[in-house]
């Protein structure tokens, strides 16, 4: 099933946190269109990671490096803190092991930038109370056939794990209804976010630089 | 001399005549001397031969600021004549070429993946081999001008890129665009990239890797032994008495096989008999895939030099990007600068997209960017060559990438 292209707001935001001359990891680059821009604008030196061999082949017409890999098989060949950005942009719910994926997204670069769609958005558990079925939504826009996304997650399940693991959540944002990202505000966007967007570090209490248009973060 | 087999059962699509929009027309092939006795070629081996002559054809033109010339690096049995229709097959004894045109036609031409219209392409023939570049078969300076034979020096890929450096300096071309080739060609675009990474702009690889495995050497081998067994192969000296042609034939069949994947041969041929549906009780020829193979070899042996085929062979074993360094292929991988576009082929196991991977890899842990993608085929190695629907366009866009 084709779904109907989405405005990607996470995109504006990540482009928005990636400082000029960094070195990015980007993982499910799908088209590649973010990190085209990054490379054209931020003059950044990219490398993307793909599955599906048309994107990789679209990603290398926008002038990005792209290696075809399944990202649940590991990124082994990437030494230690190469990146200083790793992003996951709307991928971790689409991995076989998400865990395994963010372990070495740490490892691998300094800063990981990570999106998905929020499970226990109002407008998606309304639909799922109300009408009894899997609830297709702007952000989760597939069937239950259909969906890649099988593992589906919520806010705080992020939050839980990220205490566990002891990782360092940087800033963390929202967005909801097609609204552009704005920094998270708890409890509320538990169900208010429908997409959520988190920058995760192990590096101890490092900071990232606040962005231009948004204000900083709150965690 | 078409090979009916192969155009009926790879519907191949019908070659552009010289007169297409899409040809590059008519060509003639160049020699040039790039090395002489005040000047020699010193190769791995410690010989440093002289003189050494290339034979190379040109495409498209190269531009004012001389930054549009790609190098087209052939493959074991390939030669310079990489596009478009050769006039000179007469005058240089080459009626093969006669049928058909370059062997990468369907790559280059105005408008295909190499457009001619925007590079300047360039395709010489390897050292060792035996179309119009120094090998064997060449006249020994050293032996009152007798054909080489087994006296010609082992030759190795970084030898082959170091007389093409030779070239690139002689066409005045201070970095290539872009590098590429397919299995052998493709080992030489990897020792390109390590070994003159200032002279090149990018890299295209296509079903090939580091070295071959323990399986491609045991190939090599034999098909080498077909040659060095043949009663007439003389140690070599048979240029004036006749060839091992049936030595090299058999050597042909067997590379033949490699190329081919389990399921393009039962595709193609599957158990089929080669005249109707009964068997005729006979040993020789009697099913098409036996055919085949003795059609590619027979065909094989009026083209092919059957001491080159001994020399490539070697060079191909000998080949290991990793002895640059020290055994460690990301260390080697550590020189490169350009960018890499790597393409594998599901089928292929003589390549493995296994293999390409690796460099790939290394690449990465280099701390290098790469492009990785491994086409769906079931054509096995041979799909470098007959998958041009599927690689043209990546090729395409990655040169054009950015613009």
């Amino acid at each position: 099933m084709r779904v109907k292209k989405r405005k990607r707001l996470d995109h504006q935001l990540i482009f928005e946190l990636i400082e000029p001359g960094s070195r990015v990891l980007d993982l499910g680059c799908g088209h590649g269109e973010l990190l085209a821009r990054l490379v054209a604008e931020k003059k950044i030196s990219g490398q993307a990671v793909e599955r599906n061999p048309a994107r990789v082949a679209d990603a290398i017409r926008g002038g990005v490096a792209v290696y075809q890999k399944d990202l649940d098989c590991g990124l082994l060949e990437f030494k230690k803190n190469s990146f200083d950005y790793a992003i996951l942009e709307m991928t971790l719910q689409q991995l076989e092991r998400p865990l395994a994926a963010l372990e070495e997204t740490l490892r691998v670069s300094r800063y990981t930038i990570v999106s998905f769609p929020n499970f226990n958005y109002r407008g998606v558990v309304g639909k799922l109370v109300e009408t009894g079925r899997m609830p297709v939504t702007p952000a989760l826009p597939y069937r239950w056939h259909n969906t890649p996304n099988i593992h589906l997650f919520t806010l705080y399940d992020f939050l839980d794990w990220a205490e566990q693991r002891g990782v360092t959540v940087v800033a963390g944002y929202a967005s909801a209804a097609g609204s552009p990202f704005r920094p998270l505000n708890l409890p509320d966007d538990s169900s208010g976010a429908e997409e959520l967007l988190f920058v995760i570090t192990l590096a101890g209490s490092a900071r990232l630089k606040s962005t231009g248009s948004s204000a900083d973060p709150v965690i | 001399m078409t090979d009916p087999l192969n155009v009926c059962l790879e519907k191949k699509a019908p070659s552009d005549l010289p007169e297409a929009p899409r040809s590059v027309g008519w060509t003639s092939p160049k020699r040039v001397v790039l090395a002489d006795q005040a000047n020699p070629l010193l190769l791995d081996c410690g010989v440093n031969l002289a003189p050494v002559t290339v034979e190379y054809e040109t495409y498209g033109r190269l531009s004012p600021a001389r930054d549009n010339a790609v190098f087209i690096l052939h493959a074991l049995s390939g030669d310079a004549h990489a596009a478009g229709w050769d006039r000179d097959y007469v005058v240089d004894n080459r009626p093969w070429r006669r049928e058909r045109p370059g062997w990468w036609d369907e790559m280059i031409g105005p408008g295909k993946a190499f457009d001619t219209d925007g590079f300047y392409v360039v395709c010489a023939n390897i050292l060792g081999s035996c179309y119009g570049t120094t090998g064997p078969w060449s006249p020994n300076p050293e032996n009152e001008g007798k054909p080489y034979g087994l006296d010609f020096p082992v030759v190795t890929v970084e030898d082959w890129v170091r007389l093409q450096v030779r070239l690139q300096d002689y066409l005045g071309i201070e970095q290539l665009l872009a590098v590429v080739g397919g299995s052998l060609g493709g080992q030489q675009a990897l020792a390109w990239a390590i070994s003159y990474p200032n002279r090149i702009k990018s890299v295209i690889i296509l079903a090939a890797s580091a070295r071959i495995g323990a399986q491609g050497l045991a190939f090599n081998a034999v098909g080498r032994q077909a040659i060095l067994n043949d009663p007439c192969f003389n140690r070599g000296n048979y240029y004036s008495s006749g060839a091992p042609t049936g030595g090299l034939e058999l050597a042909r069949m067997l590379g033949h096989i490699t190329y081919l994947s389990a399921d393009s041969m039962e595709g193609k041929f599957g158990r089929r008999y080669q005249n109707g549906k009964q068997p005729c009780y006979r040993l020789s020829n009697e099913f098409m895939v036996e055919s085949y193979l003795s059609h590619q070899g027979r065909s094989f042996v009026n083209r092919f030099d059957a001491n080159s085929y001994l020399y490539l062979s070697r060079a191909m074993d000998y080949y290991d990007a990793a002895a640059h360094g020290e055994g460690d292929l990301e260390a080697a991988c550590a020189a490169i600068r350009a960018d890499l576009l790597l393409i594998s082929y599901s089928s292929d196991w003589l390549y493995p997209p296994e293999a390409t991977r690796a460099v790939a890899e290394a690449v990465l842990a280099a701390g290098h960017p790469v492009s990785y993608i491994e086409i769906p085929s079931s054509y096995g190695h041979d799909a470098f060559l007959l998958e041009t629907e599927k690689t043209a366009p990546l090729i395409d866009s990655f040169l054009r990438r950015g613009a």
